[in-house]
């Protein structure tokens, strides 16, 4: 599994996404704090999370 | 090492967050065997075999997905949880009233009105400043506190013009005088595991809206009302909400299905596993250590 830092597809800053990343996974841009969904792990790729709809909640 | 009794199990789930990457560590652990299914990938026709589980752990973020995909599950012989009955219950606010209120569980007063006419009557009623919440939805979204009745008015405005038939009902609910503070308990297969305040400078105290999380004393009283809570909604896993009124007594807010809970688990550091509990609890099925002497000891 590729865990090299990652570029935030929101503002290119660098996402550390450490090495127990699992598909799915959401994680947080340290710089510009966009939600980012992992869509692939070999090789890794992250996109940005979807937005938030109506009835998503806990 | 595994259990020979261990259900062959999938977890359902759109988004791995916090919650779900601990409950797969914690299946990992006992060497639990899991499927992983993405929600976006679910599609079941009438007449497919059975899916290969016993059970699915349903942890899909959107109230509606999870509904069907339980419906779906259940009727092929899966145990889901939470199940699609306790999801119709919990995830509607007016359901959740109703399934209190017949359980003589203590909760606020509440109405539901079905034009806005008679939400300004009904508001009348209970009394300003009310609590007006959508039926549906959650981290408190769209709950406001409305002060009088030109603002319900205004608001109530604003729900006429959505385009959901559900968001233009209006629930209404007194507002309790409550502390900067709420409380969490999370209950396990019928067991309350521990409880947690909620604490912020607005008065909503949901963690998604930035609200701090501590450690609270899981009392007998705390742990029977959330108890009897989750049954009455169904909820196999579920994070009862109550609120303290001026006089000390406790009211049962709602009953959430898709429990989060990394607040609580951040409040509790390791004293309480809560993945590790549905595990045993949930997918194993085990009760043993988790009598009330137990709680009363992990709650303390």
């Amino acid at each position: 599994m590729t865990t090299a830092t990652q570029t935030c597809p929101e503002c290119d800053g660098p996402v550390d996404v450490g090495d127990t990343v699992r598909a799915s996974e959401v994680i947080e841009c340290p710089e510009c704090r966009s939600e980012l969904e992992v869509v692939a792990t070999e090789p890794l790729l992250l996109a940005l999370a979807p937005e938030v709809e109506e009835d998503w909640g806990e | 090492m595994v259990s020979s009794t261990a259900p062959r199990t999938a977890l359902l789930a759109s988004r791995t967050r916090f919650e779900e990457k601990r409950l797969l560590e914690a299946l990992d652990r006992r060497g639990i065997p899991c499927t992983a299914i993405d929600t976006r990938t679910v599609r079941h026709h009438l007449h497919d075999t059975p899916p290969p589980w016993d059970l699915v752990l349903n942890r899909e973020i959107s109230a509606t997905k999870a509904l069907y995909a339980a419906l779906t599950y259940e009727s092929a012989g899966v145990t889901v949880i939470n199940s699609a009955t306790a999801i119709e219950t919990c995830g509607d606010k007016w359901r959740t009233s109703l399934a209190l209120r017949a359980a003589g569980i203590p909760t606020p007063p509440a109405a539901l009105a079905l034009t806005a006419q008679a939400a300004e009557e009904a508001a009348e009623e209970i009394g300003y400043p009310v609590v007006l919440k959508p039926l549906v939805g959650s981290w408190g979204r769209r709950v406001a506190l409305i002060p009088d009745a030109a603002a319900l008015r205004t608001v109530l405005e604003y729900s006429e013009a959505l385009p959901s038939p559900l968001a233009k009902l209006a629930y209404l609910q007194r507002y309790v005088d409550k502390p900067d503070r709420d409380i969490r308990v999370i209950v396990v297969g019928g067991i309350p595991i521990g409880a947690m305040y909620r604490t912020s400078d607005g008065w909503r105290t949901n963690v998604a809206r930035g609200a701090t999380t501590t450690a609270c004393p899981l009392t007998d009283d705390l742990a029977k009302l959330a108890a009897t809570a989750a049954r009455e909604t169904g909820a196999d896993l579920a994070g009862v909400d109550l609120v303290e009124d001026a006089d000390g007594g406790l009211q049962v807010l709602e009953v959430n299905h898709g429990v989060e809970f990394k607040g609580f688990q951040e409040a509790h550091t390791d004293r309480i596993d809560v993945a590790e509990l549905i595990v045993e609890r949930l997918v194993l099925g085990a009760d043993r250590r988790m009598d009330r002497e137990t709680v009363r000891e992990v709650g303390a």
